[in-house]
């Protein structure tokens, strides 16, 4: 089991293939997913790499996430999520994952948050018939109708089907076909559709079903920070520069009221 | 420019290469070269009518024709950078004041026709395009 990908939904297109036939396609977005943490089975109980997404502003990120990106030497990111892996699958912390980590043909799960629909009736969420036009019925043309029998179970059996929230919920659809990657452009065309608005996050990972195929790279298409990315290297270290400049100017004032914060320093600095 | 409009742009920019797509639009005749898989020949199809819509929306646009077939009206829509299509040829220009031409749908025979466009120059946005190429 090797690790997935988190990418950004762009939106749909299509593709039109040489013979003529065309695929709709979803396109999805990887931007600089990097490894942020190991989970490991001596310290966790469980093998996962935590990736991260993106790049957010250091402002935006609270002390505890900045200590938590400055120990894996990269860029804060916008989206962390975790993907269970093999002990094998393992990828040093910092490397790069591409777009190419999955090859075409190949079927992918897709996670999303899908759209929120807000306080949905019966006939939306749950597809129910509705009432009929006309025959006495007044008003209540699209309610969901009986909730069930009368005095013997004296009661509303627990799951019924009703009117409530709909959507902004994780939503998986499995069996995907991958139809291209660009590693380049940090692009995976993805046949269909994907759960969630176009700019929301999805994690896409090997199909459950199925076997994954002899050409995808096995621990992973992997850009190793030290050896590709020099430069990326020297922002990181600037920009612990900076966390480390931002933390006294912080603690400086705080020092006075809380007695933590200038203990938490000292640790920093060792890291 | 975001990274999904510059992979249309790209792939519109493939599929055209080597290929001219004349300047057209609704109410022009138009005779369209389209290949058809038959089993495993493949061959060339000719379907020939009037424009009556055309979509303009980068890699997804695309037009319909309408013709009258056995008396049966059929109308065909093709994606316009369809690799599918061999080749669009404008039989004939037509006067026309709407962007669609639905009504031709509930129309026949005499009805139906469109007036013969006289002072067709081709300045059209893809016809300068053409002109520099």
């Amino acid at each position: 089991m090797r690790a997935g990908i988190i990418a950004r939904k762009l939106g749909m297109s299509r593709v039109f293939q040489s013979d003529g036939t065309n695929i709709p396609v979803t396109v999805l977005h990887v931007d600089e997913c990097q490894v942020v943490a190991q989970r490991t089975r001596e310290r966790d109980g469980y093998t996962a790499l935590q990736l991260g997404v993106g790049r957010a502003k250091v402002k935006n990120v609270n002390q505890a996430s900045r200590g938590h990106f400055a120990k894996a030497r990269v860029e804060p990111k916008r989206r962390l999520a975790e993907f269970r892996v093999a002990e094998d699958a393992l990828i040093p912390v910092g490397a790069e994952i591409t777009a190419d980590h999955f090859v075409a043909g190949q079927r992918v799960d897709v996670v999303g948050t899908s759209i929120g629909k807000g306080f949905a009736g019966a006939m939306k969420r749950w597809n129910f018939s509705g009432l009929r036009a006309s025959h006495g019925v007044s008003i209540s043309h699209r309610s969901h109708g009986s909730t069930g029998n009368s005095q013997d179970p004296g009661k509303v059996f627990k799951g019924k089907k009703m009117a409530g929230h709909m959507g902004n919920e994780r939503v998986t659809t499995q069996n995907l076909t991958v139809v291209q990657c660009d590693a380049e452009n940090g692009l995976i065309f993805v046949k269909g559709a994907v759960p969630g608005p176009k700019g929301g996050w999805v994690l896409v990972s090997d199909a459950v079903k199925g076997d994954r195929p002899e050409e995808a790279p096995y621990p992973g298409a992997v850009r190793e920070r030290d050896s590709a990315e020099p430069e990326a290297e020297a922002e990181v270290a600037a920009v612990e520069e900076t966390t480390g400049g931002d933390a006294p100017a912080d603690e400086a004032p705080a020092a006075e009221t809380a007695v933590e914060t200038p203990a938490d320093a000292p640790e920093e600095k060792k890291d | 420019m975001t990274l999904l409009e510059q992979f249309e742009r790209d792939q519109t920019a493939k599929l055209v290469e080597g290929k001219e797509i004349p300047d057209f639009g609704p109410g022009d005749t138009v005779r369209v070269h389209v290949r058809v898989v038959e089993g495993t020949r493949e061959r060339v199809q000719v379907f020939e009518g009037v424009c009556i819509g055309l979509k303009r929306a980068g890699l997804n646009s695309g037009f319909t024709v309408r013709k009258i077939s056995y008396g049966e009206g059929v109308e065909r829509v093709f994606p316009l950078y369809s690799p599918r299509l061999e080749k669009i040829e404008v039989m004939r220009r037509g006067r026309v004041r709407r962007a669609k031409l639905y009504y031709l749908r509930g129309r026949t025979g005499k009805r139906a026709r469109i007036a013969e466009k006289q002072d067709h120059k081709g300045t059209g946005r893809r016809a300068k395009q053409g002109a520099k190429a």
